[in-house]
């Protein structure tokens, strides 16, 4: 669908910083979130973990917890074979125990599930459950997984005899071969991106509620993706889905942790359909921590090669990607590694080529997760900190070498060499707005001024395209779903508007942007358009909210169906009006008499029309409402350039970021003050991921995060105050001509900061440092002996 | 065992466990759900509320410590249909995205400008340092909280200027 140039320059003023609506009721206290749901005669499950990463599971005494005169029922692995729900397929073609039955194989892995009359009652019931476990050796080394002797930890599947998964390439190998053979210039790094997070302030939870009677199952439960987990429960538990009712209620925050369906959740609807009373789980912080969703955890070998004047020529990149106990990364791409291939980034490249291999570990499932784009974070991470290893090996200062190899405005639409279709960027536009704000050349003669007073200043750059908006069917499907969603608008008599969306807001301030989508295309209020979404009996059905895909593929079925609703509004006035649609012109919101301003309709007084007494045109059954569908036809592709200044003190290693300058483009902004909120929100987990977020095992597979003692996210004390610029290089083929931006901070910050941290180094001689750089890794880094920031300090 | 707490003016008295969380006893046994629960280690502070005039994290406090003293909660910041100066700064400045964090942020901002109501902004991200927010990127927060008090200093100004 190809928005027309008419169609974007049609403006009513309902796009700007409008105030958010969903604001009302979170500053009162008034939210709803899904601990704040309380049922008539609900009960209170809780699991059982293992607190060994690898053991096999011996014997497991339930009789104890279930005297306890709170609890109604202990739900264990064996019980859920009997209903043959004790593993569960992942969305990457492999199956998770939801119970342990015959080993556990991480630290943290859901065991048994009491149900009590109250949640204190069920985790003491817990304490009296007795398994016995026979310990084996762990792998918590990524990089031990494949030893020929690495104990194999998945031993389910038959026949398997090692801890590999999958071996995946994109690009031409040979070609790129000769590039490099060729090149004057060959710098290669090991790049690590820790398993980071994301760590939503609200855990997630479920509450199900199953009616033995008429069948019917409601499930109240933290998802970004209702409908998806409607089918997923029809499909896993055999249910049949128009039984089905998904609710996601007010969602504390989700960056990916609340995609995926948990065991937990699946224990609720056990426990509802054993006790047949309303369950609620609701997980606590080292839960959360310790067995959802962690994201990236890839080993990373770059390669740049170069002309000696500082002509990027080529990229390849081999990972070893730890996916943990069970592949079951929550991405809905046709590829195993998720966008990854799309780490040519910005730059007009002439080969390039990508392996990744990925292991099971004795750690927790995931991978995918937490304003990642499908990896495209780890692959922005990947190149832009190799094209500041190549500047520091050609001696060019790397912004110039970036504006030197970034697109050029004119080879858009630009194929990359991994078959990427970028819709649109004027890159150096973005790089120069962004230096220009950063004062670039004042910071480079003020740090060669405090070099000489021995002071360690560092400036960083990074560049990023996200492709985001998943997306096209060829590329990607959840379980088989195609990625289209759908939105349907009902106009009221009296002019009043709901709109149904698919998608799910964790923040993102749907409820007012979606109107606003609405109100624009309509001649409308925001305030009269009401936005309904959470809930699958209300809502079109839709694959959700991640991946910043609502604005790109939500929020273009909102545009559609308002469309459609101004059209069938076109008929209906052109009988009010007694002349043909063909004479209508939608002008200041509108249809008014081509030639005859003073002559027209709104579509309130439309809608009120159309339920009235007017007789009916053809082509109208006796309202305006519509629904549509949108397939998108290519993701979106926002990009930015971040600019950040670090001091660093070399005595103890600490880094602070001074000031941090991000210029963003996502296209047309619908809401910027909101476009502006999610871009500061990502930029401070740049700066927890870069220098202190990291979940780390020790040998043994303990996890070292459990808690936010020792998993640590940025405060207000180390997030500097966000200093924004903006260009607008609209999407050609969005209806609005945005593009999503949720991730682009989270994506493009890390870089950034490592970059400047780097910089800073420069006079000890170190190039590279893993993150998170905390003042150990930096102080060590200094040192000349980089720390290892995935395992425990040995 | 029985215990009365005031919560926003109002005596409640109820029989409890005496290892009760106040944050669940304001929760589950008052209904009163705008304090969250976030984190069980007094880290995130999406739990804080005020033990007499004093900000604590209520996930680290037994309700029976809370026996006989005021608490006030989010649902205590909105007097006589009037919405604190502090909310509407929040609303205004899009200093919240989710909403989970906010009330404890503003019961720490309130806090704050009753101690100092001209606070800088480095002085806001210090009195904001011990709680988490994984949304905004604080500096909305920031600005949400200098909005309130330049309003508060405004207002203040021109109830001066009118006799009483």
């Amino acid at each position: 669908m190809t928005a027309t140039a008419e169609e974007k320059t049609v403006h009513n003023g309902a796009y700007g910083p409008v105030r958010r609506k969903e604001d009302a009721r979170f500053i009162r206290g008034q939210g709803t979130y899904l601990d704040d749901i309380q049922l008539p005669g609900m009960l209170h499950g809780a699991i059982l973990r293992s607190p060994l990463a690898h053991a096999r599971i011996t014997s497991i005494d339930t009789s104890a917890a279930e005297a306890h005169p709170k609890v109604r029922a202990v739900i264990t692995g064996r019980t859920l074979e009997g209903l043959k729900l004790a593993w569960m397929p992942t969305l990457s073609h492999d199956v998770q125990a939801v119970l342990a039955t015959d080993k556990v194989r991480f630290q943290g892995q859901e065991v048994a599930f009491v149900v009590a009359e109250d949640r204190y009652s069920a985790r003491d019931a817990l304490e009296l459950i007795n398994v016995t476990y026979e310990e084996l050796p762990a792998v918590a080394d990524a990089t031990r997984a494949l030893d020929p002797d690495a104990p194999v930890i998945r031993d389910d599947i038959e026949g398997k005899t090692n801890n590999h998964i999958f071996d995946w390439e994109a690009g031409d190998k040979a070609a790129t071969d000769a590039v490099f053979a060729s090149a004057d210039v060959v710098v290669a790094q090991d790049i690590l991106y820790p398993r980071s997070h994301p760590a939503p302030l609200e855990t997630c939870g479920s509450i199900a509620d199953f009616n033995k009677v008429t069948g019917q199952l409601n499930v109240w439960t933290t998802t970004q993706a209702p409908h998806a987990h409607r089918t997923v429960y029809a499909l896993v538990a055999g249910l049949p889905e128009h039984k089905i009712r998904i609710v996601s209620p007010d969602i504390g925050g989700g960056f990916g942790n609340k995609v995926g369906v948990y065991p937990g959740y699946v224990c609720a609807v056990v426990g509802s359909i054993v006790t047949g009373k309303p369950v609620k789980w609701m997980e606590d912080r080292s839960e959360n921590l310790m067995s959802t969703a962690f994201a990236r955890d890839y080993h990373m070998h770059g390669e740049i090669a170069a002309t000696r004047d500082g002509k990027i020529l080529g990229l390849r990149v081999k990972v070893l990607a730890d996916h943990g106990a069970f592949n079951g990364t929550a991405q809905p791409t046709k590829f195993p590694a998720g966008f990854f291939h799309i780490f040519t980034g910005s730059y007009d490249l002439q080969a390039a080529h990508c392996e990744v291999t990925g292991v099971y570990t004795n750690k927790a499932p995931g991978g995918v997760a937490y304003a990642c784009s499908f990896r495209i974070t780890e692959a922005v991470y990947l190149v832009e900190r190799m094209v500041d290893v190549l500047a520091r090996e050609l001696d060019m200062d790397p912004g110039e070498l970036r504006m030197r190899n970034l697109l050029r405005p004119e080879q858009f639409p630009y194929t990359t060499k991994t078959g990427w279709e970028y819709d649109s960027g004027d890159y150096p536009r973005a790089l120069r707005l962004a230096m220009d704000l950063a004062g670039y050349d004042d910071l480079r003669k003020e740090q060669a001024e405090r070099r000489e007073r021995g002071e360690y200043m560092g400036i960083g750059i990074s560049f990023f395209t996200e492709g985001v908006g998943a997306g096209p069917r060829k590329h990607m499907d959840i379980l088989g779903l195609g990625m289209a969603d759908g939105a349907d608008l009902r106009v009221h008599p009296t002019g009043k508007a709901v709109l149904g969306v698919s998608c799910q807001t964790q923040g993102q301030g749907h409820e007012t942007t979606f109107a606003q989508i609405v109100a624009q295309e309509l001649g409308m209020s925001p305030d009269d358009i009401e936005v309904v979404h959470g809930d699958t009996d209300r809502t079109p059905f839709g694959l959700g909210t991640y991946g910043s895909r609502s604005t790109p593929v939500s929020g273009a079925a909102a545009a559609v169906v308002a469309r459609k609703v101004r059209e069938r509004a076109r008929i209906v006035a052109s009988a009010m009006l007694e002349v043909s649609p063909d004479d209508l012109e939608w002008a200041e919101g509108k249809w008014r008499v081509r030639g005859d301003p003073d002559k027209g309709h709104t579509i309130a007084e439309i809608a009120m029309a159309s339920h009235g007494a007017l007789e009916l045109p053809e082509g109208v059954e006796g309202h305006i409402d519509a629904e549509a569908v949108y397939n998108p036809p290519n993701l979106t592709y926002p990009f930015g350039a971040y600019i950040a200044v670090v001091d660093v003190d070399p005595g103890t290693g600490a880094v602070k970021v001074r000031r941090f300058v991000a210029v963003d483009d996502c296209g047309v902004r619908i809401n910027p003050m909101i476009v502006e909120g999610q871009v500061h929100g990502g930029l401070a987990d740049g700066v927890g991921m870069a220098l202190m977020q990291a979940i780390a095992f020790d040998t043994d597979g303990n996890c070292l995060g459990g808690s936010f003692m020792d998993y640590l996210l940025p405060t207000s004390m180390e997030c500097p105050s966000w200093e924004l610029g903006q260009t607008v290089t609209p999407s050609p083929h969005h209806p609005i001509g945005a593009k999503g931006v949720g991730e682009s901070a989270t994506v493009g910050s890390p870089a950034a900061i490592v970059n400047a941290v780097m910089d800073a180094l420069k006079p000890f001689g170190v190039r590279h440092a893993d993150m998170p750089l905390t003042p150990a890794a930096v102080w060590s880094a200094i040192q000349g002996r980089p720390l290892r920031t995935d395992m425990a300090f040995t | 065992m029985q215990i009365t707490v005031n919560v926003n003016g109002t005596d409640y008295a109820r029989d409890v466990e005496p290892r009760l969380l106040l944050i669940h006893f304001l929760r589950d046994e008052l209904g009163l759900t705008g304090s969250h629960w976030g984190c069980d280690t007094s880290n995130c502070g999406a739990c804080v509320v005020w033990l007499d005039e004093t900000p604590v994290k209520s996930c680290t406090v037994l309700a029976a410590s809370a026996a006989g003293h005021r608490v006030r909660t989010v649902e205590g910041l909105e007097v006589g249909g009037e919405l604190d100066p502090v909310q509407q700064g929040f609303h205004e400045c899009h200093g919240l995205q989710c909403g989970f964090c906010t009330p404890g942020m503003m019961l720490t901002a309130r806090w704050l400008l009753d101690h100092n109501p001209d606070p800088t902004p480095e002085q806001i991200r210090e009195a904001i340092s011990g709680q988490i927010c994984r949304c905004t990127g604080y500096e909305n927060i920031v600005r949400s909280v200098r909005w309130a008090a330049e309003h508060e200093a405004a207002a203040q100004e021109s109830g001066q200027e009118v006799p009483a």
